[in-house]
């Protein structure tokens, strides 16, 4: 009975182990359900913890936002797609969407290939590096919270960090309003996301270039390739499974940025840094509008979820299929 | 990179008059009233020490849930697996912010707002994907030689998968553990709502009120933005191997 919660790793995922003895269909057939029952028995717990807080959720915001609801007692105000209708006229949401591709562009353009241009410098034996790895990781570690009221702080008008250095070196009116003017509220924002996440890319970078086998370095150096071509021809084409994840996560996190808003601004100055998640949380806990607030998480969802399929449909499957694949396999 | 947690650690030690006057240059005098204050105060104990709990727990709960299915995905092979495997790595896509607004309604109909289990278990149901999915990872790799020998002397799938698996895959849970307790310490929608009596508030959530209460008194908020930071910068230099490990093998596979 025991030997039932044997795996056959080769099988099929739905060929349960053969049994140890020719019996009886009908005992067969128990000692099957029995081990179906064991193996499921683990789950439920988290099959439990997952359905009630996560999947019910999801489906219940799915089924709100068909109604006008304030958000007490039972959805009854049936509206179809009206929700959905407004939400693709509303200037904040559309707004929302072109800063979510704003935010997308500058950190595929900007900071990505920073994180990679540090990645690839602390990879080399330099004295400290250790050091500098804490350093720039530190502030992933940091909570959202803590990072959007600190960089309030230095960026605040005339009393901040910033505007105190810009003045010293006699840049007096470069500065400014930051935050509070909507020419630069998106500018300085960015520059504090990339303050905050581009440890966690170098990291991830990191990790990558140390899986790349050094005499695949070694072999270039010793054929004449210079520092660039090393990088362009060695290194980026095995690091581009990496590349890929964090480009993935990059563009996820910017779909879902709620916490470094929500503290440095709240979304303005009117409107101009809000995302679709401080749009949402207007809605919904400010404003009672529960229906619409609805709408907008589906839209995000689905915005993730169309955006998660297409990239594993066109651009992961190639770490399935390519040579890299193998190669860093092999490496790893 | 270090110049803005310098330049808080410093303005915390000026006075916010000094502050104003000389906002670059070193503190004279050196004033420790800020932090000394903050630290005096029972409210900031009492924001790490929920924080603390809520971090644990969630831990706790999230952990030994993902290792019992994580067990079962890993070595069983039964009808339904690969399904219930798909629904758990889509939940690795979804976005908290989508399910806040329902969830927070679903807590309020079941008495769990103003509670500490109303942010640890949404917070472990949400760290399921991602804890299960590298846990699995783990688990194959144990020998199926091991798991033989156990059945041989005796051991049912319980007995092994608590004397033998769960010992052998310290290092693996000892990476989940420290990704749940930053991911929680660090959470923040989900304590702001659930959260509307300061009793059980977060570091975060505190940190916020904070500036919003003594807005004029800079030198202040700075003082204690740098206390809010000292136990994550604690914990992740004690645990740095362990995390950045669990981020890029997650990252990696998931």
């Amino acid at each position: 009975m025991t030997s039932t919660f044997l795996p056959d790793k080769r099988s099929g995922p739905d060929v349960g182990p053969p049994p140890p003895s020719p019996g009886p269909g009908r005992g067969r057939a128990r000692r099957r359900a029995r081990h179906w029952l064991t193996a499921v028995g683990f789950q439920v717990p988290a099959l439990v913890l997952f359905g009630t807080l996560v999947l019910l959720p999801m489906l219940f915001a799915l089924y709100a936002s068909f109604f006008r609801w304030g958000g007490f007692g039972m959805p009854d105000d049936y509206i179809g797609g009206d929700n959905f209708t407004r939400l693709f006229q509303d200037p904040v949401f559309l707004g929302d969407l072109w800063r979510c591709l704003l935010l997308v562009g500058l950190s595929l353009v900007l900071q990505l290939p920073f994180a990679l241009a540090l990645a690839v410098a602390l990879n080399q034996k330099i004295r400290g590096r250790a050091v500098y790895r804490m350093l720039f990781f530190a502030p992933y570690i940091l909570s959202e919270a803590i990072t959007g009221v600190l960089f309030s702080m230095i960026f605040a008008p005339d009393d901040g960090l910033a505007d105190h250095v810009l003045g010293a070196v006699g840049l007096d009116g470069v500065g400014g309003q930051w935050f509070a003017d909507p020419s630069t509220v998106m500018a300085t924002l960015f520059l504090v996301m990339t303050w905050k996440y581009f440890g966690f890319h170098m990291m991830l970078y990191l990790a990558g270039l140390q899986s790349i086998p050094a005499e695949l370095t070694e072999a270039a150096l010793i054929d004449g390739a210079g520092p660039w071509q090393r990088f362009r021809n060695v290194t980026l084409p095995l690091l581009a499974p990496t590349l890929r994840i964090s480009v993935f996560l990059s563009v996820i996190g910017s779909i879902q940025l709620f916490d470094l808003v929500w503290v440095v601004t709240a979304g303005g100055p009117d409107h101009h840094s809000e995302t679709m998640a401080v749009t949402m949380f207007q809605y919904g806990f400010k404003r009672y509008q529960v229906g619409y607030a609805s709408a907008i998480s589906v839209a995000m969802f689905g915005i993730s979820l169309v955006f998660a399929l297409a990239y594993q449909r066109f651009v992961l499957r190639r770490d399935l299929q390519g040579a890299t694949t193998t190669m860093r396999g092999g490496g790893a | 990179m270090a110049v803005p947690l310098l330049y808080a650690v410093l303005s915390g030690f000026k006075s916010t008059d000094q502050l104003s006057r000389n906002p670059i240059g070193l503190p004279d005098p050196w004033v420790t009233s800020n932090y000394t204050d903050i630290l005096g105060s029972g409210s900031f104990w009492q924001l790490v020490g929920s924080s603390t709990i809520i971090a644990v727990g969630t831990t706790v709960v999230v952990v030994a849930v993902s290792a019992l299915a994580a067990f079962s995905f890993a070595r069983f092979a039964f009808r339904g697996r690969e399904v219930l495997f798909t629904l758990f790595t889509m939940g690795l896509m979804f976005p908290f912010a989508v399910a806040a607004l329902p969830l927070f309604l679903l807590l309020r109909s079941i008495g769990l707002l103003d509670n500490p289990l109303g942010v640890i278990l949404p917070q472990a149901a949400f760290g399921l994907p991602m804890t299960i999915v590298v846990l699995r990872g783990f688990f194959r790799e144990i020998p199926a030689e091991l798991e033989e020998a156990a059945t041989l002397d005796g051991c049912g799938p319980l007995k092994f998968f608590w004397r033998i698996l769960l010992p052998m895959a310290r290092p693996a849970l000892g990476t989940v553990s420290v990704l749940a307790v930053v991911g929680s310490w660090n959470n923040f929608l989900l304590p702001l709502l659930v959260f509307n009596e300061p009793t059980w508030w977060t570091v975060p959530i505190g940190v916020q009120q904070f500036q919003g209460q003594y807005s004029a008194e800079y030198a202040r908020v700075f003082a204690y933005l740098v206390l809010a930071m000292v136990p994550a910068l604690a914990f992740y230099s004690v645990a740095e191997r362990q995390l950045v490990g669990g981020l890029t093998a997650g990252a990696t596979k998931g």
